[in-house]
């Protein structure tokens, strides 16, 4: 009887084991992050783009407006595939604040006259404190922030198609 | 001529080790370091990491440490920012009672196992 239940608790045991690691096993190895929740926009400051004066987010998010935060360099060669989602963006109803990461000015600038600019704000974010205040990975990243300054999707990696029509969908 | 030469050694090696001093990171820096995942590395820590994500991190502790922010506002700055994951060592709380819980549990099922194989307490 003794040995019935030993058999069956160590059968159980396996069982639970092979399930944990095969559903382990199942899952994607690179992290990214669920946004289950809305998130409040954490508070940050950079580098304005062009004037160099310190900037905080209080001073240039105005409220009771979407916003799109796009992380961007000109280095960054899936920045370059998603700018024409951004210029198309630019028409619509809300404001695009541009996060230029880690770049060189002069680089940046020249991304900007050959591709089009199409934020209505950009900070430049020499060392990366920005975008990690901010809670990014990296470049290419856009959230979309709601009129209570909510951040209700992230965007890890460059826009596509998909995600363009997605992003319509949610500040419509 | 001795003496000059000694005087611009001793001078470089004194510059030498202010400039390594300055660099380098404080006991609690590191640990916290230690402590906070690379996201975008595969099982570092952005002490061990020098990826532009972990070396922006860095800064970020240090700038938030001389702001007076504590060891567990950092964590908790963290947290907000990217979830539990990105700390190593993280609280007991509802998501995570199976992971602090279950190596316990298999340890004193493992007892058990072997103390009933060995007999130890048949005699």
């Amino acid at each position: 009887m003794k040995n019935k239940i030993f058999v069956t608790i160590s059968f159980v045991l396996f069982v639970f084991c092979f399930a944990v690691f095969y559903v382990g096993l199942q899952k994607p190895n690179t992290y990214t992050p669920k946004l289950d929740k809305q998130i409040e926009l954490p508070n940050f400051e950079g580098n304005d783009f062009f004037s160099g004066e310190k900037v905080i987010s209080d001073n240039i998010l105005k409220k009771n407006s979407y916003y799109i935060i796009n992380i961007w360099a000109s280095w960054c060669i899936p920045c370059r595939a998603e700018h024409s989602f951004l210029m198309a963006l630019n028409n619509k109803n809300f404001n695009l604040l541009g996060i230029n990461y880690k770049d060189n000015i002069i680089n940046a600038q020249s991304f900007l006259n050959e591709l089009g600019n199409p934020y209505s704000e950009i900070l430049s974010d020499k060392n990366g404190v920005t975008s990690i205040e901010l809670g990014a990975y990296g470049v290419p990243e856009t959230f979309i922030v709601n009129k209570e300054k909510k951040i209700i999707k992230k965007i890890i990696g460059p826009i596509d198609n998909k995600k363009f029509n997605e992003i319509l969908e949610l500040i419509k | 001529m001795k003496k000059l030469i000694f005087f611009i050694t001793f001078f470089i090696f004194l510059s030498n080790n202010y400039l390594l001093a300055v660099d380098k990171p404080t006991e609690l820096e590191n640990k916290i370091f230690k402590n906070l995942r690379c996201l975008i590395c595969q099982g570092q820590s952005i002490y061990d990491s020098q990826s532009d994500f972990a070396e922006s991190m860095k800064i970020v502790v240090r700038k938030n440490l001389s702001n007076g922010m504590s060891e567990k506002d950092i964590y908790q700055f963290m947290r907000k920012n990217y979830g539990e994951w990105v700390l190593y060592n993280p609280e007991i709380n509802k998501g995570t009672y199976l992971l602090w819980g279950l190596p316990i549990i298999l340890f004193i099922i493992g007892g058990a196992i072997i103390i009933r194989k060995l007999g130890v307490f048949k005699k």
